[in-house]
């Protein structure tokens, strides 16, 4: 399936997922959806409906309350998906590690593929792990 | 004898397809240029279509199954008709008597398709992008029926594409005159209509209805209603080509003529959608009742009067 990732590779359609994020990363995200930053060149284009996406931007420690809607919307989307955690809430809990109210294992609610570090990660972070994925996808 | 005929609907079919999977990028690419951006690349929409080609389709549990999968394939093939009706007119000069009405009427089935693809799923959100795409139907159809009328009138009755345009050798284009003037600037925004660009893309509204009709819609399915979408930005356009501008001649410098008339339209058409935003739907049926109707109407008396 070379030939159909590469496909893939060059047209990465993104849906945004917010699971309890502090709101500071969705605001990052909407930044890299800018004119500035053009991520329409690369292929990249923000689709208001999941069943349109190929890569879900989860952003945000998930809390008990979303993970089952969290867990609906991976399941809505049309396979392959890729989901890209965005920020350091998704890999590591940031200022919301000892949280009292947060799912104890976030990959077993949504299956991350990828990680973009940062507390929020930077429009152009984010643009390097697409570019990550990218790499993978083109083999 | 069938067998060419069927070979020319494909080849008019694909050619029309790959040409408007082009005509999107220009379409993406100017609108970028628009915003101070750089754009996609020209293989853009190529890679959307074959990706969305190779993902999964999803069928919503409630919805009529049977109507989902054959809405975006019946729309696709009305359009494989419309433009190979269109272009045989324009290329061969070749039509059969009526086929101005098919082609009124398919345009018509096109959206109806929409309403039926959108509905079918029973999703909030798709049944509201579908009635909003009726009520802009009964908005424009009257208009562009009335539009339709200037050239008919002007070319003394006729109703075959091919007469349509041998009359306007004859005569001089629909356009020079003022009822035409008036009947283009009109099918040009009804035309804007039909192919759901901005700022008619109620039905669609990104961003209160999330893609409306087909925001069920995944993989192959999706695929061929973005192929729609491309492939009537080179069909419509063209209608206006040939009813207005005398469609073209193929011969020598004739070729350069016939790509700046479509793209002069084209070009409009991408300037209006950048320069506007989206507008309610009660605006819309305002425009197209209240305003659009009436001059319509005086366009075709004019016409009737000669002028
Ligand atoms: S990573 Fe930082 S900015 Fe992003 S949601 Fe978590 S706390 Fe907020």
């Amino acid at each position: 399936m070379g030939w159909y990732n590469k496909r893939l590779a060059k047209s990465i359609w993104v849906f945004h997922v917010s699971a309890s994020p502090c709101n500071n990363c969705d605001i990052e995200i909407l930044d890299l959806l800018t004119p500035k930053y053009d991520v329409e060149r690369l292929g990249i284009k923000l689709v208001g409906s999941v069943r349109h996406a190929d890569v879900l931007l989860v952003s945000g420690v998930i809390n008990q309350k979303v993970a089952p809607m969290v867990k609906k919307i991976y399941e809505q989307a049309p396979k392959p998906i890729f989901v890209m955690g965005v920020g350091t809430c998704p890999s590591g809990g940031c200022c919301f590690n000892d949280s009292y109210n947060i799912v104890e294992n976030r990959e077993d609610v949504i299956p991350f593929d990828i990680y973009v570090p940062g507390c929020p990660p930077k429009p152009e972070a984010m643009i390097a792990g697409a570019a990550k994925l990218m790499e993978v996808l083109n083999g | 004898m069938i067998g060419l005929k069927l070979l020319l609907l494909l080849g008019f079919m694909l050619g029309t397809a790959v040409f408007g999977l082009i005509v999107g990028w220009v379409d993406r690419k100017v609108s970028a240029r628009v915003q101070f951006r750089v754009g996609p690349p020209l293989l853009q929409n190529f890679n959307d279509f074959f990706k969305l080609m190779g993902k999964e389709t999803i069928l919503v549990k409630e919805g009529i199954h049977w109507l989902f999968i054959a809405a975006p394939l019946a729309a696709f093939s009305m359009l494989a008709v419309i433009s190979t009706m269109i272009w045989v007119a324009l290329i061969l000069n070749q039509g059969f008597g009526g086929d101005l009405i098919v082609v009124m009427y398919l345009m018509m089935i096109y959206s109806v398709m929409i309403v039926i693809g959108g509905s079918s799923t029973g999703n909030v959100y798709s049944s509201i992008g579908a009635g909003r795409e009726i009520k802009l139907l009964l908005g424009d159809e009257l208009v562009f029926i009335l539009v339709c009328l200037v050239p008919i009138i002007q070319t003394n009755y006729a109703l075959q594409l091919d007469q349509i345009i041998a009359k306007q050798a004859e005569n001089g284009m629909v356009i020079g005159s003022v009822s035409g003037t008036i009947a283009f600037i009109l099918g040009l925004l009804c035309i804007q209509a039909k192919i759901a660009m901005p700022p008619f893309h109620i039905a669609e509204a990104e961003t209160e209805l999330v893609e409306g009709p087909l925001m069920e819609y995944s993989g192959p399915l999706l695929a061929f209603w973005k192929l729609n979408h491309h492939m009537m930005i080179v069909a419509y356009p063209l209608l206006l080509v040939l009813l207005f501008f005398g469609g073209f001649n193929l011969q020598g410098i004739g070729i350069l003529w016939a790509v700046l008339k479509y793209l002069v339209i084209v070009v409009l058409m991408i300037l209006i959608k950048n320069t506007n935003p989206r507008i309610r739907i009660d605006t819309a049926l305002h425009f197209f009742w209240r305003i659009a109707a009436p001059l319509g109407l005086i366009a075709v008396i004019l016409a009737v009067l000669g002028v």
